[in-house]
C-alpha cells in the first residue's frame, strides 16, 4: 500500500471515530477503550514482526493504570499523568526486556506470562496498598489546567487517545522502516546472521520491547483515566490475550491493522454481548476462526485488497 | 608477508572426531588462501572458529596481536572479519536489496530508530555491490524467491558489504552454475584486491583454486597436511590421490 493511500484510511479512519462518537454518545467510551488497546496491541505487533509473541503485555498496561491511579492525587493534570505514566511503564519495560529478549518463542511467550502472573498477584495480594481485586478509584483530574465535568472528561479522553493513536502509529510506522525496525523481521528469519554483521540481535529487540511497553503503558493509561477505576484483572492474562487476538484480527501487515482490530474487537463484544448475553465469546471465536481461514493478513489486508 | 591471522595449536573434536588437532596457520596481509580436502575433514570448523560461533578446546587464533578464540561472533566481525556461508544464510522475508542495506547499516552501526533503512546513500552503495555481482536485476526480489546460485551469491554480497579486512567463505562457489563460476571469482577476486582485502575460502573446484588462490593448504583428518603455492600443492601426487581424489596411474594414458 502507498503511503498516501495508507494516510488517506488512517484519516477516514480519525474522522469515522469521531463522527460515530458524536453521533451514538455511549460509544465515546467504547472508542476510547478501543484506541487504547490498538495501541497497546500496535506494540504487540513490533515483537510479532520479530516472531515472538507476549502472553504478558497487560502486565504493562496494569502497571501503567495504577501508576495513573496513585499518581492522579498528587499530580492532578492528565497532561502531566499521561507521559509520566508511559515513562514508567516504559522503565518497566527495559528492566524486564533486559531479561525477557534473551528468550525466544514459546520461551518468551511463557516468561512474558508468568511475570504477568506474578505482578496480578502483588497487585490482587497486598490488599493494604493496591486494595485487592475491589480495585482503586482513580481521583478526578483537570486537562489542560480545566477541571472537566462529565462529557467533556469523555471527549477529552477519546481525544487524547485518538492523538496519541496517530502519534504511535507514525512513530511505527518510521521505526519499521529504519535499520532496526527492519532488522527486527530478520530475528524471524535469520537470527545468526545478525550476530555476525556485528548488529546483536538482543538489543535489537530490547529496543522493540521497551516500545511495545510504553505503548501498552500508553493503553493502560488511558483506560484508568477514562474508567476512573482499575482492577488487577487489567493485567489477567486473558487480558494479554486480547491484545494478541486484536492483532491477529486487525492484521500485523501494517500500523493501522491492530486498530482496525481493536475497533472490530469492542464492537462486536458490545453488540454481541447486547444481543446474545452469554455467546459473545462464541461470535468473537468464530470471527477469529474465519479470518484465520480466509484472510491471513487479517482485516487491513481485506482493506488492502490482497492477502498478506 | 606479514600475517594478519594466525592460528595457532587449534584443537576442536566433536565426541571421538577431531576436526582440528593441533593446526598451526597463517594468512597473510591481502593474501588469498584456499582450504582444500575432503568432506567432514574440519575445514568449516577452522572457519566456525575463526568467527567465534565456535570456541576452541586449546588454542589460539591471532587477529593482528589479539587473542580472539572465543569471543562472540559480533565482537569477531567488529573487528573486521566477515564471512559467508556454505548453505546461504539471507532474511529470506527481505527483498535482496533490504538484505545488503542491512549489512551496511549493521557495519555503520546504525541505531537510528526514525531515519529509514532505504536511505539514498546506502541504496547506491548496495546497488553498487550487487552490480558487482550481477545481481542488479534482483534487488527487488524476496530473497526466498532466489534461485540456489544467487542465493550464493547474495550471501557472500553481504559478507563483503561489511567491509572487512578479512572474508573468510565456505565453499563459495558449490551450487553455482559452472558456466557462471569463474567470471563470479574472477569479479569477487577483482573486488578484494582492490581494496586489499585477504581471503580464506573453502573450495572443491580446483580450476578455482589454482586460478585464484596465492596458497593452498590441505585439511584432512583435523591436520594440515600439506600447505604452500597452488601449482606445487596440487602437483603432489599423494595429495592428488588423497584428497582430490585423482589417481596419476589411472589418469595416465
Amino acid at each position: 500500500m502507498t503511503h498516501r493511500r495508507e494516510a488517506l484510511l488512517a484519516l477516514l479512519f480519525a474522522l469515522a471515530v469521531l463522527a460515530a462518537a458524536f453521533a451514538v454518545p455511549w460509544l465515546r467510551f467504547v472508542l476510547t477503550l478501543a484506541l487504547a488497546k490498538g495501541i497497546a496491541a500496535l506494540g504487540v505487533m513490533l515483537l510479532l514482526r520479530a516472531g515472538q509473541v507476549s502472553f504478558g503485555h497487560a502486565m504493562f498496561v496494569a502497571f501503567a493504570a495504577y501508576a495513573v491511579a496513585f499518581l492522579a492525587g498528587q499530580v492532578g493534570e492528565a497532561l502531566l499523568l499521561l507521559p509520566l505514566a508511559i515513562l514508567l511503564a516504559a522503565l518497566l519495560g527495559l528492566v524486564i526486556g533486559l531479561f525477557v529478549a534473551r528468550y525466544r518463542e514459546i520461551f518468551f511467550g511463557m516468561l512474558n506470562l508468568a511475570l504477568s502472573m506474578v505482578f496480578y498477584s502483588l497487585l490482587e495480594k497486598f490488599y493494604s496498598i493496591t486494595h485487592g481485586t475491589d480495585g482503586m478509584r482513580v481521583p478526578a483530574v483537570t486537562w489542560a489546567g480545566m477541571a472537566t465535568e462529565r462529557v467533556g472528561g469523555e471527549w477529552a479522553v477519546l481525544v487524547a487517545a485518538l492523538v496519541l493513536a496517530i502519534g504511535f502509529a507514525l512513530l511505527a510506522r518510521l521505526y519499521l522502516a529504519s535499520p532496526l525496525g527492519e532488522a527486527l523481521q530478520g530475528i524471524k528469519t535469520r537470527e545468526a546472521r545478525l550476530e555476525f554483521m556485528g548488529l546483536p540481535p538482543r538489543r535489537v529487540l530490547l529496543v522493540a520491547y521497551v516500545l511495545s511497553a510504553a505503548m501498552a503503558g500508553t493503553a493502560g493509561a488511558l483506560i484508568a483515566l477514562t474508567t476512573r477505576h482499575v482492577t488487577p484483572l487489567m493485567g489477567y492474562w486473558t487480558a494479554s490475550g486480547e491484545l494478541v487476538f486484536i492483532v491477529i484480527l486487525g492484521g500485523a501487515g501494517g500500523v493501522l491493522g491492530p486498530f482496525l482490530g481493536a475497533i472490530a474487537y469492542e464492537l462486536v463484544r458490545v453488540y454481541a454481548a447486547a444481543s446474545v448475553a452469554d455467546a459473545w465469546q462464541l461470535i468473537l471465536g468464530a470471527v477469529l476462526l474465519a479470518v484465520i481461514l480466509f484472510a491471513r493478513g487479517g482485516l487491513f489486508s481485506l482493506l488492502r485488497g490482497r492477502r498478506a | 608477508m606479514k600475517p594478519i591471522l594466525q592460528a595457532q595449536g587449534l584443537r576442536l573434536a566433536f565426541g571421538g572426531v577431531k576436526a582440528a588437532d593441533g593446526i598451526d596457520l597463517d594468512v597473510g596481509e591481502g593474501e588469498f588462501l584456499a582450504i582444500i580436502g575432503p568432506n567432514g575433514a574440519g575445514k568449516t570448523t577452522f572457519i566456525n572458529m575463526c568467527t567465534g560461533w565456535l570456541k576452541p578446546q586449546s588454542g589460539r587464533i591471532l587477529w593482528r596481536g589479539e587473542d580472539i578464540a572465543g569471543l562472540p561472533p559480533r565482537r569477531i566481525t567488529q573487528r573486521g572479519i566477515a564471512r559467508s556461508f556454505q548453505l546461504p544464510q539471507l532474511f529470506t522475508e527481505h527483498t535482496v536489496l533490504r538484505n545488503l542495506a542491512l549489512a551496511i547499516a549493521a557495519r555503520e552501526g546504525a541505531f537510528s530508530l526514525l531515519r529509514p533503512l532505504l536511505r539514498p546513500g546506502w541504496t547506491k552503495e548496495a546497488m553498487e555491490i550487487l552490480r558487482g555481482f550481477g545481481l542488479e536485476s534482483l534487488a527487488d526480489t524476496r530473497a526466498d524467491a532466489l534461485n540456489e546460485g544467487s542465493r550464493k551469491l547474495a550471501d557472500i554480497a553481504m559478507a563483503v558489504a561489511l567491509k572487512p579486512r578479512l572474508l573468510l567463505m565456505d565453499e563459495p562457489t558449490s551450487g553455482v552454475a559452472a558456466s557462471e563460476k569463474l567470471g563470479i571469482v574472477e569479479t569477487l577476486a577483482r573486488v578484494l584486491r582492490e581494496t586489499g582485502v585477504s581471503a580464506v575460502f573453502v573450495e572443491h573446484d580446483m580450476e578455482v583454486v589454482s586460478r585464484f588462490a596465492d596458497r593452498v593448504a590441505v585439511w584432512s583428518q583435523g591436520r594440515i597436511v600439506a600447505n604452500g603455492p597452488p601449482e606445487a600443492v596440487l602437483a603432489d601426487p599423494e595429495v592428488r590421490r588423497e584428497v582430490i581424489g585423482i589417481e596419476d596411474a589411472h589418469a595416465a594414458p
